[in-house]
């Protein structure tokens, strides 16, 4: 009897266990870590979805895509969150991913209209220096000046394609001519943001691409204001990180209660001191103490994904045109 | 077996190149399938490809260069903290990447030790960014490597023969000529194989030393083709010609080193009697002080940095730590398992192939092997299940080519002094490969073993596409750190990297020659 009841307890606490769905989301290296949203999302999406929520790891935003199209329809992943914008008109292109119906107030700069990504977080790229030393206002400036950068590689890093269209976005024509100007200012370019960050905290460049919300990092978890990002008349660059559900999905209730939650106040107020970012939706509480000590540009610049898509080629043609010489 | 007489069998080996060859080449296989048609070779490949041999031919010529008066001296001379410097000209192979990166630039960077000191003396910083800069990095891992693999042919001359040589009274220009020279001649082709490999396939520190886009190389060009073209068609051609290039410097190298071996000695520990003179020590002397402040002024760098954040070392740093060395100790294992039975087919001259099968796992893009072992895996089982394994297994592929050049001479000499006594006393292959080749080559177990355990230890490699949020390897997690601004933090667990990768070498290359003198 005794026996009876314990193989009926394992029995149905296996049951049990094969009952949890499993949600499953592809996301990049630092969103799991532990330093970022990942582990605090995973317990407070579990709380309420009486699942198990699975993230996967694969490299960064591109490396993302990249898995997603090799996977194609087998692919395990129920949803996609780590894309930007630069990579959603590629991602819609696959077919592999279907609409969502999740409505927000976005506290996006720009309006969001997408049949098939939801945003989740943003933030403006920026120039970041030491904050006692002067810094130039646009790109001419920048490339007059004998200031030294550290760049990313836009072919193998989201920041450093996100300064290619910045400049391009611009400039248009006369991107290859500021590459230029500025090519004696790059001191070297990187594979990818740690190195260049890492470079220019050990002093090998006056200013490194990053993002506004850089300073945030050092203020509120180094209690350290010696940092700044460098406000640029031309306006500055966004980037969109934006979550998708596919269409093969084995979940898809689950996946748009994901989707769902993913702009709600919970996961919303956990981005800003993790993901340093900005949320897509202001939780309710406003921005954690020091964001407002950050820049705010007078202009935000954000390509169309289609448009980003097109030009994305040719500005790299000039960038390596420029400082391949 | 039939055919002709042999102490032990070669088919192990045969079949261990077979594994690594099919690994290697049916990844690239799997992503070739996998492409679409896309644009061929194009100009900037072209570039790419001239940058990447360029540098790459420059590196191997002055790393080996370079280590052979370094090597010589270290051969030459008997001081103290011999031992320790041999251990630590282990390290700077075995960083990971942005480490070694930021370690370099702390010293010879636009705001390093050296512009500083500069800058007293109001003299110009040093400007690191450029060809040289890619260079001297690639001196800074490879020379250390370098004069580790000649130093052992020096050890490889039996004691007999500096006996003899003294006796009749040659000097040291006349050992240099009759003993050091044809020792060079069999060794120093490898070496430059090896480390040309190793050159090509960089990325990141030939990106960020050569100071920007002009110091593209084909496996930056591979990596592009992946993230930014997803064109598997042009990432697997590029890789093609990656592997076609080692081959081919292979071949060259091993046809190169040919000639006689010493013959044997009686294991007595070596004395020199050469070298004496005051001129003769104060060379010696000199190489020795000037290639360990080039190679431990950057270590001290980054134990510098480190030392700050390994107090607030926090436990997923521990946890990683010790998937790391469990990673490890799988990779050497599996590492000797292949590595010795090749050794053994290669000793008993079943051929070079085997031979280019393991120099191959230099040449291959950890990207191709990822990507192909996912696209392999993926239909039947979640590649993510064995990420461990396959890290393991990959790093032990990477570094086989390291463990031959180690284990092939030493398996030659036995197999050349005790293989017609193990035939006629009708030992069977098993018994001669545990009872004769294996203590006989105790000394080279341990130093590739060692080798083996550094290089998984460091590598981040495959992993880095098949991770785990819960079983990252310590590279991955100094990675994370950086990723999330926590600079001091990485430089912290990157100095416990450094100390345990350090200490797996320490041991395993101490255990191999615990009672003989090196």
């Amino acid at each position: 009897m005794k026996h009876l009841a314990f193989a009926a307890g394992v029995l149905s606490a296996t049951a049990a266990w094969a009952e949890t769905p499993e949600l499953t989301v592809y996301t990049y290296d630092s969103f799991v870590s532990d330093w970022g949203p990942g582990p605090a999302v995973e317990k407070a999406f579990e709380e309420i979805c009486g699942c198990d929520l699975k993230l996967v790891s694969a490299g960064d935003g591109a490396a993302l895509l990249a898995r997603i199209k090799l996977e194609g329809e087998r692919s395990e992943a129920d949803i996609v969150l780590g894309l930007d914008t630069n990579l959603t008109a590629a991602a819609a292109e696959t077919g592999l991913f279907a609409a969502h119906d999740v409505r927000a107030d976005y506290a996006l700069p720009v309006s969001w209209e997408d049949p098939l990504f939801v945003p989740y977080d943003w933030g403006y790229f920026a120039f970041v220096h030491n904050a006692d030393a002067e810094a130039p206002t646009n790109f001419k400036a920048l490339g007059d000046s004998d200031k030294k950068i550290v760049i990313q590689d836009p072919r193998s890093s989201t920041p450093g394609l996100g300064l290619l269209l910045w400049v391009k976005s611009v400039y248009g024509d006369e991107a290859p001519a500021i590459w230029e100007a500025l090519s004696d200012n790059v001191v070297t370019v990187t594979k990818g943001w740690s190195e260049a960050y890492g470079l220019f905290l050990e002093g090998e460049a006056d200013m490194v691409l990053s993002y506004t919300t850089s300073p945030a990092y050092h203020l509120i978890a180094e209690e350290d204001a010696s940092k700044a990002a460098a406000p640029f008349d031309e306006g500055h660059y966004m980037q969109v990180e934006v979550a998708g559900k596919l269409a093969a999905s084995d979940n898809p209730e689950l996946a748009d209660q994901f989707l769902a939650f993913m702009v709600s106040d919970t996961f919303q107020s956990i981005i800003p001191t993790t993901n340093w970012m900005y949320p897509a939706v202001t939780p309710e509480a406003g921005l954690p103490e020091g964001f407002e000590t950050l820049i705010e540009p007078g202009k935000s610049l954000l390509l169309p994904a289609a448009d980003a898509a097109a030009v994305r080629d040719v500005a790299l043609g000039e960038w390596l045109g420029a400082l391949s010489q | 077996m039939a055919g002709r007489a042999e102490p032990v069998s070669p088919w192990p080996g045969i079949g261990a190149a077979l594994v690594v060859a099919v690994l290697i080449l049916g990844t690239l296989a799997a992503v070739a399938v996998r492409a679409e048609a896309g644009p061929g070779f194009g100009p900037s490949d072209w570039a790419a490809l001239r940058f990447t041999v360029t540098q790459a031919v420059l590196s191997a010529v002055l790393s080996v260069g370079l280590a052979v008066p370094v090597a010589r001296a270290l051969a030459r001379r008997r001081f103290r903290g011999r031992r320790l410097l041999i251990a630590l000209l282990g390290a700077p192979f075995i960083l990971p990447v942005i480490v070694a990166i930021l370690g370099l630039l702390e010293v010879f960077g636009r705001a390093g030790w050296i512009s500083t000191a500069l800058g007293w003396v109001g003299m110009e910083p040093i400007r690191i960014y450029g060809l040289h800069g890619v260079v001297l990095a690639h001196v800074f891992f490879n020379l250390p490597l370098a004069t580790r693999l000649l130093l052992q042919g020096w050890q490889e001359i039996p004691a007999e023969r500096f006996r003899l040589a003294a006796q009749l009274g040659a000097n040291g220009f006349a050992i240099w000529r009759l003993l050091e020279a044809p020792m060079l001649r069999r060794t120093v082709p490898g070496a430059l194989a090896v480390v040309f490999a190793i050159c090509l396939t960089s990325f990141a520190v030939a990106l960020t030393l050569g100071g920007g886009p002009r110091a593209t190389t084909i496996e930056l060009a591979i990596y592009q083709a992946f993230r930014f073209d997803f064109d598997l068609g042009r990432a697997a051609l590029l890789s093609g010609v990656q592997l076609a290039l080692t081959a081919a410097a292979a071949a060259v190298a091993l046809r190169a080193a040919s000639g006689e071996g010493f013959g044997s000695g009686l294991d007595r520990a070596i004395r020199r009697w050469d070298g004496h003179s005051t001129m003769a020590r104060w060379l010696d002397g000199l190489w020795i002080i000037v290639a360990a402040g080039f190679l431990l002024m950057p270590l001290a760098a980054i134990v510098l940095a480190g030392l700050p954040g390994v107090i607030q070392m926090p436990a997923i740093v521990l946890r990683a730590a010790a998937t790391s060395v469990g990673v490890a100790a799988v990779s050497t294992l599996l590492l000797l398992a292949m590595a010795l039975p090749m050794a053994a087919a290669v000793a008993l001259g079943r051929g070079q192939a085997i031979e280019m099968a393991g120099i191959l796992g230099l040449a291959a893009s950890p990207l191709v092997i990822g990507t192909g072992l996912f696209i392999v895996i993926h239909p039947y089982a979640d590649p993510f299940d064995f990420a461990l394994p396959v890290t393991a297994l990959v790093n032990a592929v990477m570094a086989l080519p390291f463990a031959l050049r180690i284990l092939v001479p030493a398996a030659r000499s036995v197999v050349e002094r005790y293989g017609k006594l193990g035939l006629s006393l009708d030992m069977g292959g098993n018994a001669f490969f545990w009872r004769v080749m294996l203590p006989r080559m105790r000394a080279q177990i341990g130093f590739a073993a060692g080798l083996a355990a550094a290089l998984s230890m460091g590598d981040l490699g495959v992993i880095a596409l098949f991770a785990d949020p819960e079983l990252a390897t310590l590279p991955l997690q100094i990675y994370r750190l950086m990723g999330a601004y926590r600079m001091e933090a990485a430089a912290g667990a990157a100095l416990l990297l450094l100390c345990l990768s350090m200490g797996a070498f320490w041991v395993l290359d101490r255990g191999g020659r615990w009672h003989a003198e090196t």
